[in-house]
């Protein structure tokens, strides 16, 4: 299955990829395609844009209408092709730091407005590609070369930013859960409106390295051993819940969709043609 | 108001229906005085015609969802004033790298910092041209009344297509919030420019390689089954990053001369009373109408002075500065600034005469007496 | 000798001085003069001292704004005391009643209508007194004939005002004969 998802959905010429050995986003990179893939939509109507970071090279490797913008932008320069050309998907592939960071006032406003984006987070917790800062999702207490005596920031959870902030549709994926995160990105796909995917990705050299977490592998096996779903978490306590990652579809709900009520303001004042 | 043919309008009123008429129908923003009306205006007249206006959550994303509306195929421009241009700098190289048709409209205020923000100022031109990191194309232009505010904003959108690169209309708050009579010429009547389209998808994936006689290579929108990369990283001709100097090299040797080699298709001014002129001024936008009157009282006194008024700003009519230079015995440059276009002329005119500068920092307009008596001060 | 007719018009924010000025631009627009028209302003929307500005010339204008005023509109005491001071030899001064004729406009022809009052009380509407002062300062100024003054009136009201403003003009070419 994997080489068709490759010839059909990756610009084959450009990879290998540049993430390191045991990067998670590759995997992830690999769910969005699946998604598509399953969706089975037409893929001269996909458009892929991405911010800066480690996360959003893999614009370049996605053989459809791709776009790597500026850093923290990806979903501004999204909305601006969406409300374009509303029949276009737009899919937005950002990082962490990207996302929730420099990029963070696009990503609550394009919430608020519900515009019919899928958001997908490549969370690697740390800004990888200049060497290992900490980011907004980086756990407090935890080290980067920015934060030597260990983390004093409080993280973002970015689905319940995401919700907060208006999205309708919102999730969290890992690297290692790929069924689930796959599905999670058709729905957030499938949604009209605002869709964040949280993907909790793997990042050894730098985030593993700096914490101890150990090898790419060690870090995977504590996605999978840590995960808890979303609705059985919803039960559990804040005590029971530490050290835990709650995974799964966290919010789904129908709100006027941003592209679609300007259609219908054009109609009203009579600007349709 | 766009059913008349002539209107009393305001700058920022009149770039707009230049702007619709030259085939916009995409306007992200953040409001911002003095430019805010251009916002206003956009809101109220794009839906009228199936276009889109979206107030964006700050001046970065409104220059980014420009630049993303236009990668889609449609045309599109924001607009902002003084600190709200500072915020556009960085999307605005990404738009002369990426190479996207944009129009960015800076109705120039007091500054730096907020400044006076509802007085008028010339002192963007620096930041026009060099306001975003990096060496890089750019075309700035400046109108000088709401007539050529209207015709120059088309021109804009013109320039743009024709030339894949982001365009700054650099109007100032003088001509963004005088009103005067325009012809809002209909688009049937004027040259409308549309960037150019590859047919075949298999040559459209390669939007940076140039065939032999193109002006820039032709780009095809999103969403028209090419699946083609954009990014501001350095790219070959594909669209991809690259880390190879002779490719950094050809391709942005490519860019920059796709401006300096069509100087005389993009280059366009104004010759006042220059043909016995002893003294020349060089003025533009709205700073251009005090010369004028100035120029008008002088006469009457006998001195022999007249205008050359730079309309496109950047690339800088160096050739026409220089031929001046040889013509006449003296140069004042009149601007609302601390001498930022006085430099430029200065290295054009390298020496041939006397260059001096008369501004003003202080948000008011240069008088037409205050010219007057500089003009006096340098004929003597 | 030149046909260039300097105006300014200034009071305080609020006042409606800005839209005035506009009417009486669109007004000579409609009688196919050249016009130029601008104003100036602080931060705030009302109060503050507020000026604008109109050029109306049988010639295309070069300068647009107002350097010595052959008229000027004075609705607020402290915009006649600053604005007064550099109005042209020749100038016609236009005041509100209410206010006091300073030193300076001495050797000017004031003309000193009850602007405020007629719209507060002839007109019934205080808001009424920028209208008002446009009929007064173009039966002042012959502008443009008094029908093509009501179209740009009409051009630049609230729809479901127009009577009120029509009243307004009827009362404000009483104030000046």
């Amino acid at each position: 299955m994997a080489s068709r998802l490759i010839d059909e959905y990756f610009r084959q010429s450009k990879l290998p990829h540049i993430w390191c050995p045991g990067c998670g986003h590759g995997i992830l990179m690999r769910d969005v395609a699946q998604a598509i893939d399953n969706l089975g939509l037409d893929k001269h109507k996909v458009v892929i844009v991405s911010g800066i970071g480690c996360s959003s090279r893999a614009a370049g490797y996605m053989d459809f209408d791709t776009i790597h913008t500026t850093h923290g932008r990806a979903i501004a320069f999204a909305t601006g092709i969406k409300l374009a050309k509303p029949e276009l998907n737009v899919i937005v592939i950002t990082g962490d730091g990207d996302a929730a960071a420099i990029g963070g006032n696009h990503l609550i406003h394009a919430c608020r407005r519900n515009i019919d984006l899928t958001v997908v987070v490549f969370n690697n917790n740390i800004y990888g590609m200049t060497g290992g800062q900490y980011s907004p999702t980086t756990p407090t207490g935890d080290f980067g070369t920015t934060a030597p005596y260990g983390n004093i920031d409080l993280s973002f959870d970015l689905p319940a930013l995401a919700q907060a902030a208006g999205a309708t549709y919102t999730g969290r994926g890992t690297a290692f859960h790929v069924p689930q995160t796959v599905k999670l990105i058709e729905n957030g796909i499938k949604n009209k409106g605002l869709s964040l995917i949280d993907c909790v990705s793997v990042c050894p050299t730098y985030y593993g390295r700096k914490n101890k977490k150990g090898s790419a592998v060690d870090m995977m096996k504590w996605q999978r051993d840590n995960a808890v779903d979303a609705k059985k978490a919803a039960s559990m306590s804040e005590e029971e819940l530490k050290g835990k990652l709650v995974i799964g579809e966290m919010y789904h709900r129908e709100k006027p969709e941003y592209t679609a009520e300007y259609q219908k303001l054009i109609e009203k004042v009579g600007g349709a043609k | 108001m766009a059913e008349k043919r002539f209107a009393l309008l305001q700058g920022n009123e009149a770039c707009v229906e230049g702007a619709i008429a030259a085939g916009m129908r995409f306007f992200s923003g953040y409001p911002i005085t003095p430019s805010t009306e251009i916002a206003e205006n956009s809101a109220l007249r794009l839906p009228q015609v199936g276009g889109k206006f979206i107030q964006m959550e700050d001046e970065l994303g409104g220059m980014a969802a420009a630049i993303g509306a236009s990668v889609a195929g449609v045309k599109a421009m924001t607009a902002t004033s003084g600190p709200g241009f500072s915020l556009k700098q960085e999307n605005i190289g990404y738009a002369s790298a990426a190479e996207i048709p944009c129009v960015i409209v800076n109705v120039q205020r007091s500054g730096p910092s907020t400044g006076l923000p509802t007085s008028p100022s010339q002192a963007d031109v620096m930041q026009a041209r060099w306001g975003t990191h990096g060496d890089h194309p750019i075309i700035a232009i400046s109108p000088s009344g709401v007539q050529e505010t209207y015709d120059l904003t088309v021109r804009a959108f013109n320039l743009a297509e024709k030339y894949r690169t982001p365009v700054i209309l650099l109007m100032d708050e003088i001509v963004g919030h005088l009103r005067e009579g325009v012809e809002l010429r209909p688009a049937e009547e004027m040259e409308i420019i549309n960037r150019e389209v590859w047919d075949d998808p298999e040559r459209a994936r390669h939007p940076y390689r140039m065939d032999e006689g193109q002006l820039v290579p032709k780009m095809t929108p999103f969403g028209e089954g090419v699946g083609y990369n954009i990014t501001g990283l350095s790219h070959d001709g594909e669209g991809f990053p690259t880390n190879s100097n002779e490719v950094t090299n050809a391709a942005m040797r490519r860019m920059l001369d796709k401006i300096e080699k069509n100087l005389g298709d993009i280059v366009t001014y104004e010759e006042l009373m220059l043909d016995d002129a002893e003294v020349a001024v060089i003025s533009f936008g709205g700073a251009a109408r005090s010369v004028m009157g100035a120029l008008d009282k002088a006469r009457e006194m006998g001195i022999k002075a007249g205008m050359f008024r730079p309309i496109t700003i950047w690339p800088f009519p160096e050739k026409q500065v220089r031929e001046l230079a040889e013509k006449v015995r003296h140069i004042i440059v009149a601007e609302l600034n601390d001498g930022q276009l006085t430099l430029e002329v200065e290295r054009v005119v390298g020496g041939r005469c006397p260059v001096s500068h008369l501004g003003k920092i202080d948000g008011t307009v240069l008088k037409p007496d205050e010219i007057l008596e500089k003009l006096k001060e340098v004929s003597k | 000798m030149s046909s260039r007719k300097e105006l300014r018009l200034a009071g305080s924010g609020g006042q409606g001085v800005v839209l005035a000025s506009v009417i009486l631009a669109e007004a000579a627009f409609m009688a196919k003069k050249a016009v130029a028209q601008s104003q100036s302003y602080g931060p705030e929307a009302r109060g503050g001292m507020c000026k604008a500005e109109v050029v109306v010339d049988d010639r295309i204008i070069h300068y647009t704004k107002v350097e010595h005023a052959d008229f000027l509109l004075a609705l607020t005491q402290e915009s006649l005391d600053k604005y007064i001071l550099d109005v042209a030899p020749d100038a016609v001064i236009m005041i509100d009643s209410s206010l006091t004729v300073p030193k300076a406009a001495e050797g000017h022809r004031v003309i000193s209508v009850p602007i405020l009052k007629t719209a507060a009380e002839a007109v019934g509407r205080a808001m009424t007194a920028n209208i008002v002062a446009v009929a007064a300062i173009n039966s002042a100024l012959n502008i443009a004939p008094d029908e093509v003054l009501e179209q740009a009136v009409l051009a630049h009201i609230p729809k479901g005002t127009e009577e009120l403003n029509m009243k307004a003009l009827a009362e404000g070419r009483k104030l000046v004969k």
